[in-house]
């Protein structure tokens, strides 16, 4: 093993120890930090990759010694990953963890979809016309305002306790942000762009559909993936509320039973379903809008 | 000669909270008919604003542009534009962009392709027509703009500090592309600089603009032969035209200073 050049080997010498022909002063040797502690620095694949996985198994760990470990706090409070993870298992096997799963899906992506589908033209709309803007955003910044867990015994009033009602918290919860996030994002297509269509004498209509929406594509995807986030929040709280199936349903029932382990494995649940999600849109946001690869 | 752009007495006054700006003021000039125009000024002097009202993107507030004898009353596919920024559609490649152009014209999709891999040889980027915008330098996509400019054939075509986001180097490379396919393809061109050398460089006139309000203070006949090619830049007859489109702007760029302190 040899040491690092400024510092003097202390291992066996085989031979005269000369210096070589054509030993040059040192240069004072750069102080760097790696690149990943550096105010916009870089940080490789595999090292990104086993620094978060670190951080999930010491969270793990910090789990157990607090639980099974220590027995510092009671099970009651703070079940241990063990019985967690057998409790999911069980729910696997019963089959009731897919059921939940495949309702609650349904629900937010009827939801999601009916918010989107509506938020999506009316944004580009008073992201491109100031009349526009002037007659619905305020509206919608007022509305945007009201909580949306205010609506809850509102929409229970309304629809019961249907799907109806769920979908009704998602479309209230999303629908006026995507409104206002949409416009923001047809608001930055440059002006140049637009001014160049009407350079080629395009009409109003060509250059809305084959200008500006096209411009602010990525952006709006970007506002849905999101939104798609925070209809995961809406989603469980219409079903912690009023419901008779789906993962926030069997969350509220677990409660009743202090089944704390079927409340900490569906939050888990929950958080993963939310990062695959996430994941998802991200991935078809690279596929849809390839050309742009080397420009961010 | 008979002129082909006509401006005549145009003024426009913008109105602001503090009152009212006047940002140009009785402009009047002519140009001929496959006649290369650059207009130079300082920022802020209006020079953008008045191609603006060529380009029918703007309104003047008072007098007009005629092409053809024609008034100017909105954006057309007779007079081309290349924007300072790159106004490149970055989910189009290179031919696509050109094609995108062409799309108003009565022509067929291999016409269409056709002509817009012509357009892409003109200015010399055979090999990226399937390049995106964002594969592209700089330089390549103000390139691919001339080229889309010209592919629609306008009358006239308007330049708004085109290579104005360049590197010295790169900018170079670009007057002298502009000059050789001007020289060999003719057509009136206007063309916005704030670069005095890149301004003689490549124009038949120079047109030196005033300050607040904007107004064209001095013309200047560049007489240098063509073809042109750098080495008349170190010439002495260059250095004389500098002096003469320089020193109107430097008292112009001196007054703006000072009003500023």
């Amino acid at each position: 093993m040899t040491n690092g050049g400024d510092t003097p080997s202390t291992g066996p010498i085989d031979g005269p120890v000369e210096p070589p022909p054509d030993e040059r002063p040192l240069l004072p040797r750069h102080r760097r930090r790696p690149a990943m502690f550096e105010i916009g620095g870089s940080i490789r694949t595999h090292s990104f990759i086993l620094i978060s996985a670190c951080v999930f198994l010491a969270l793990l760990f910090v789990w157990w010694l607090l639980t099974s470990g220590t027995g510092m706090v009671k099970p009651l409070f703070l079940p241990p990953p063990d019985a967690v993870f057998n409790t999911l298992k069980e729910q696997v096997n019963n089959g009731e963890l897919w059921a939940d799963m495949r309702v609650s899906i349904y629900r937010i992506l009827v939801g999601f979809a009916a918010a989107s589908v509506l938020a999506i033209p009316i944004g580009v709309l008073i992201g491109t016309y100031r009349f526009w803007e002037a007659s619905i955003e305020p509206l919608v910044d007022f509305v945007r305002y009201m909580p949306v867990v205010a609506f809850v015994p509102l929409t229970i009033l309304w629809s019961g306790t249907s799907d109806l009602q769920k979908f009704e918290i998602i479309w209230i919860g999303t629908f006026f942000q995507q409104v206002l996030m949409i416009m923001d994002n047809t608001k930055r297509v440059p002006r140049d762009l637009v001014d160049f269509g009407r350079t080629l004498g395009m009409k109003d209509s060509g250059i809305l559909g084959r200008i500006i929406i096209r411009s602010a594509a990525p952006g709006i995807w970007d506002s849905l993936r999101i939104t798609l986030g925070w209809a995961w929040t809406w989603l469980v709280l219409a079903e912690l509320v009023a419901a008779t199936s789906g993962l926030g349903y069997r969350i509220t029932t677990a409660q009743r039973f202090f089944d704390t382990e079927l409340i900490i494995g569906y939050i888990l649940v929950l958080g993963v379903l939310g990062l695959i999600t996430d994941q998802v849109m991200k991935a078809l946001g690279r596929r849809f809008f390839r050309y742009a690869e080397s420009e961010r | 000669m008979s002129s082909k752009l006509e401006i005549r007495g145009l003024g426009k006054t913008f109105k602001t909270r503090s009152g009212e700006l006047k940002a140009l003021e009785d402009v009047n000039f002519e140009i001929a008919e496959n006649e290369f125009v650059s207009l130079v000024g300082t920022s802020g002097c209006g020079k953008s604003t008045l191609l603006n009202i060529v380009a029918g993107l703007d309104h003047p507030t008072e007098g007009g542009a005629w092409l053809d004898g024609e008034p100017i009353t909105g954006p057309g596919r007779d007079r081309g534009m290349v924007f300072q920024t790159y106004t490149l559609l970055p989910w189009l490649n290179t031919r696509q962009n050109v094609e995108f152009a062409l799309r108003g014209e009565d022509m067929t999709r291999a016409e269409r392709r056709d002509a817009a891999i012509e357009q892409l040889e003109l200015v010399g980027l055979s090999e990226f027509v399937d390049a995106y915008p964002s594969q592209l330098s700089g330089g390549m996509r103000q390139r691919v703009a001339i080229a889309r400019a010209l592919s629609y054939r306008p009358e006239v075509l308007l330049m708004d500090e085109p290579f104005g986001a360049l590197d010295a180097l790169t900018r170079r490379v670009m007057q002298e592309l502009l000059t050789e396919v001007w020289e060999r393809h003719r057509l009136t061109v206007l063309f916005i600089t704030h670069d005095v050398e890149e301004a003689i460089y490549i124009s038949d006139r120079v047109l030196v603009m005033k300050n607040r309000p904007g107004k064209i203070k001095e013309e200047v006949e560049i007489d240098l032969p063509r073809p042109r090619d750098f080495s008349m830049i170190s010439g002495s007859h260059f250095a004389e035209l500098s002096r003469q489109v320089l020193e109107p702007i430097h008292a112009e760029s001196k007054q703006v200073v000072q009003a500023a302190e």
